[in-house]
């Protein structure tokens, strides 16, 4: 009787779960109705957490003596875990917002590659298929977390610089087929076909660590530039772990909510891809930074250096602006100055907007969330599509600590490495100022000719300085009216 | 009678499918200007693993089988409280200019909102 009717509970608190985590994804399509679908989403994963603890009525007779000691396990695991990621997460500063959801993606990788390594080691599959799915989730988690750890540490700046060396594809190749072939020497000896030189468990751990490596080697030539696909990418793969490994217990609800992360994982690489007018492959597999090298110095000019002051009282005297936000402006934590000196500017009735490239920051949408987390209201944030237009009709662009996204280039020079990705219009204003931390070239290493435009200033350094310099500015010139 | 689910590889090729499907659409119409609170709002969802791995863990009957389903939650939890806790500080902080132009052009809720999207 219990057994049936915790089995009855179980799947509904999971069909109530799988029903949340959709309908709370479906609120994120606006900023309005978002808070609401993750807390809906919320009481969805409470839900099922909760009805899992009837699992107790069902276990395996195996694990029954140790049914209080499991008990206990699983209280304090919760309680670590969830408290402990509870409280960081209140915490993190917004601009730590990539590492954050790298290190997320890497727990959860983690923990579907765990799971396919108890079912492994406990024999707890049956069948080719369920055996199949499980070395392949375990595999694909354990490359998450690896390749997740390696994205934290550059995100964080542990690692500064891609590692590559000649013949990395092919040394990563061969790792991903040692797993490949670890996985089948690992299926013949529990399909009964023999053990091979090795007892089953050793070949298991032998195939978490090679996917493990895979997914390091994977990753560490992945310039900072392409971290927004790379996150994308290793959110999907978490996704997908976490869908097949859904299977392999039987529970639709982590099939579901797996395989939806997956393919939003998916998509969002696809739109980082795009945005950056690459291919995943060539994102994940080519050496963008040896390429890039190629051409430089082919521009006439110089660059024209200006004090932010001057910079400061054009913008006040202007009477549109856009703004163009960029790594920079994260690397600076200089969001909340910002929006001090957009404040001031629209105070003496000048237009403001924001103007956000897709791929501008090191995770999609990071710079929308600085702006928000400033104060900046969402409706003077426009994305590419709808802003570029606006520049050839605005009098200034302001161009903070971004590069790529605006460099001329990417139209019109078809030798340049970026030749049509998409970039904002920023030199179709009538007069550009960027802020930069100095001269030099950008993340990829290419040459900005936006830099060496006529109708273009620099203002050298941190954009925090800078800004107060040019809050000051504008505060004296009020200060001197009055 | 049992509630139990049983789902043959078919069954789960559909639920397969049609989840990716509808993942597709649903975060298709997400605008750029939240895609960082969706996808630390999408590690919040595949926290959901962390029931796989306290399936695991009430099922472990070895010091091995303890040990890893221990970490299995461990990660889970984490991975769902922390996504949890970002995704509600990020989303609570985006807010449009003021209220009352929208009313004044009567449309009194929170939906016309909307952001642009060609």
């Amino acid at each position: 009787m219990f057994t049936l009717v915790s089995q009855l509970v179980i799947g509904v608190a999971d069909l109530c779960a799988a029903f949340l985590f959709m309908f709370g994804l479906k609120r994120m399509s606006s900023p309005a109705t978002a808070p609401s679908g993750i807390r809906l989403a919320g009481l969805g994963m409470i839900a099922a957490v909760l009805a899992s603890f009837l699992y107790l009525f069902t276990v395996d007779p195996a694990a029954r003596p140790h049914l209080l000691v499991n008990i206990s396990l699983a209280v304090t695991a919760l309680l670590i875990g969830g408290l402990g990621a509870w409280f960081v997460g209140r915490k993190v500063a917004m601009t730590a917002m990539p590492q954050m959801v790298a290190i997320y993606n890497g727990m959860g990788g983690a923990a579907a590659g765990l799971i396919a390594a108890v079912e492994l080691f406990g024999g707890h599959t049956h069948g080719v298929t369920q055996l199949v799915v499980t070395l392949l989730g375990g595999c694909i988690g354990a490359v998450s977390l690896s390749g997740s750890a390696i994205a934290w540490a550059k995100l964080d700046g542990v690692l500064n610089k891609p590692l590559r060396f000649k013949g990395q594809q092919l040394v990563n190749a061969v790792a991903l087929m040692a797993s490949v072939a670890v996985a089948g020497v690992i299926l013949a000896s529990v399909l009964g076909v023999g053990g091979l030189l090795l007892p089953t468990s050793t070949w298991i751990w032998i195939f978490f660590a090679s996917a493990l490596v895979f997914g390091i080697l994977m990753t560490l030539p992945i310039g900072g530039a392409d971290m927004p696909v790379v996150i994308s990418i290793y959110n999907a793969f978490t996704g997908l772990a976490v869908g097949l490994e859904g299977f392999v217990l039987q529970n639709p609800a982590l099939m579901i909510a797996g395989m939806v992360v997956g393919a939003a994982g998916l998509l969002l690489t696809v739109i980082m891809a795009k945005a950056m007018n690459r291919s995943i492959a060539n994102v994940l597999f080519s050496n963008f930074g040896t390429v890039a090298k190629a051409k430089s110095g082919a521009i006439k000019g110089t660059e024209r250096p200006t004090e932010a002051s001057d910079a400061a009282i054009k913008m006040r005297y202007a009477s549109s602006v856009i703004i163009v936000p960029g790594y920079g402006l994260a690397a600076a934590h200089a969001q909340q100055k910002l929006y001090e000196f957009v404040k001031l500017l629209l105070a003496a009735k000048v237009s403001v907007k924001f103007a956000i490239h897709p791929v501008a920051g090191r995770m999609p949408g990071q710079m929308d969330v600085l702006l928000a987390e400033a104060g900046v209201p969402y409706d003077m944030i426009f994305q590419l599509d709808d802003i570029n237009d606006d520049f050839a009709t605005t009098d200034i662009a302001l161009v903070i600590g971004a590069n790529d996204v605006v460099n001329p280039a990417a139209r019109a020079d078809k030798s340049s490495p970026i030749f049509g990705m998409p970039i904002l219009n920023a030199d179709k204003a009538a007069q550009v100022y960027v802020i930069k931390r100095g001269q030099g070239k950008g993340y990829s290493g290419i040459v900005n000719a936006l830099f060496y435009s006529p109708n273009c200033n620099m203002v050298y350094g941190d954009a925090q300085a800078v800004l107060v310099k040019m809050i000051e500015a504008v505060r004296g010139l009020g200060a001197a009216a009055a | 009678m049992s509630f139990d689910i049983a789902m043959t590889g078919f069954v789960a090729l559909y639920i397969f499918m049609l989840a990716a499907f509808a993942g597709w659409v649903i975060i298709g119409n997400v605008p750029a200007i939240l895609h960082t609170p969706l996808m630390s709002g999408s590690n919040f969802v595949h926290g959901i693993v962390v029931v796989g791995g306290l399936f695991a863990l009430f099922n472990a009957s070895t010091p091995l089988e303890q040990a890893i389903g221990f970490f299995a939650v461990l990660l889970g939890a984490g991975n769902a409280a922390g996504g949890y806790a970002v995704t509600d500080r990020m989303l609570a902080m985006f807010k449009t200019s003021d209220a009352k132009p929208a009313h004044a052009h009567g449309h009194g809720h929170g939906k016309v909102h909307h952001l642009k999207k060609s």
